[in-house]
């Protein structure tokens, strides 16, 4: 079954805030093995200028998990198969870095849904913005439905 | 931090090797909060037509990261980065896991002090990543 393209433009915003917090980001700086300083130690983020210690760049996936029940991917009038679901591709802008203390919102967006053979591509964009509205990051994602695309000889 | 004015185009990042275990999966589904079973249960990663246990696409993304922010050291230097998954990641279950290599090229000195990096990750001959770039913003 085709994703339903009247879907394209639709915006989810998330339900609450998200408070980064120090013991998460120390958290997620261990499980990728990084141990660079500016992510646990207050004192080595502010030698670099930063008001306390930062996120990793890829951080913000876990705003996907923690708002995961109210987004587009199980909405169920986009109609879409999670067990078909491929990630496909990811990027970050970050118009700041990410760092503890930040009370973000977000609001995720469906760009564009488009065939690509016989899979559908989905192109989604959350902005997240800080507790004064301005501008953190954009997270851009890409999923492949496989094989849900409109049969073209049908 | 390196210096622009010392960066040219081709300039290497120091390449590195990441293994990757079961546990490491483990712990990034908790940090995460991406428990998706594929990522810890062969049983159901196999019975969804995987040859085993895969990695988080993003777990990949995020070490593969590490060329660049261990380049520059502070991780808040990095304005943009972004992958395409091109491969799963297998990891079986053994104490040596799957061998993540990359390696970063400064590919374009932009304005602002900022060059473009791409990476490349592979384990063994597959490439898991491709399209990767970041754009970092020297001192």
């Amino acid at each position: 079954m085709p994703l339903n393209h009247e879907y394209i433009g639709r915006e989810y915003p998330a339900s609450a805030t998200y408070e980064v917090g120090r013991e998460h980001i120390r958290r997620f700086a261990d499980a990728i093995g990084d141990p660079n300083p500016v992510y646990t130690d207050p004192e080595a983020a502010r030698a670099l200028g930063h008001p306390d210690v930062l996120a990793p760049p890829t951080f913000l996936t876990v705003l996907n998990f923690r708002f995961a029940l109210e987004g587009p991917i199980v909405d169920p009038g986009l109609g879409l198969d999670y067990s078909r679901v491929v990630h496909g591709e990811q990027r970050f802008d970050h118009h700041r870095p990410v760092r503890a203390g930040d009370v973000l919102s977000v609001v995720s967006r469906i760009e564009d849904i488009k065939d690509a053979g016989r899979n559908e591509l989905i192109s989604m964009a959350a902005e997240v913005t800080d507790a004064d509205g301005a501008p953190v990051a954009t997270i851009r994602s890409t999923i492949v439905s496989r094989g849900t695309a409109a049969r073209k000889d049908a | 931090m390196p210096r622009y004015d010392d960066v040219e185009v081709g300039t290497e990042l120091p390449a590195q090797a990441f293994p990757i275990t079961r546990l490491d999966l483990v712990r990034y589904c908790g940090a995460s909060g991406d428990f998706n079973i594929i990522h810890w249960n062969e049983r159901v990663a196999k019975a969804v037509g995987l040859p085993d246990v895969i990695a988080h696409g993003m777990y990949t993304m995020a070490v593969a990261g590490r060329v660049v922010t261990d380049w520059v050291g502070d991780a808040g230097a990095v304005e943009s980065y972004g992958v395409r998954f091109s491969r799963p990641v297998v990891v079986p279950d053994d104490d040596a896991g799957a061998l993540l290599t990359v390696t970063g090229t400064v590919e374009d000195k932009l304005d602002g002090g900022r060059v473009s990096v791409a990476l490349t990750a592979h384990v063994g001959e597959d490439k898991v990543l491709s399209r990767a770039r970041a754009v970092v913003r020297l001192g």
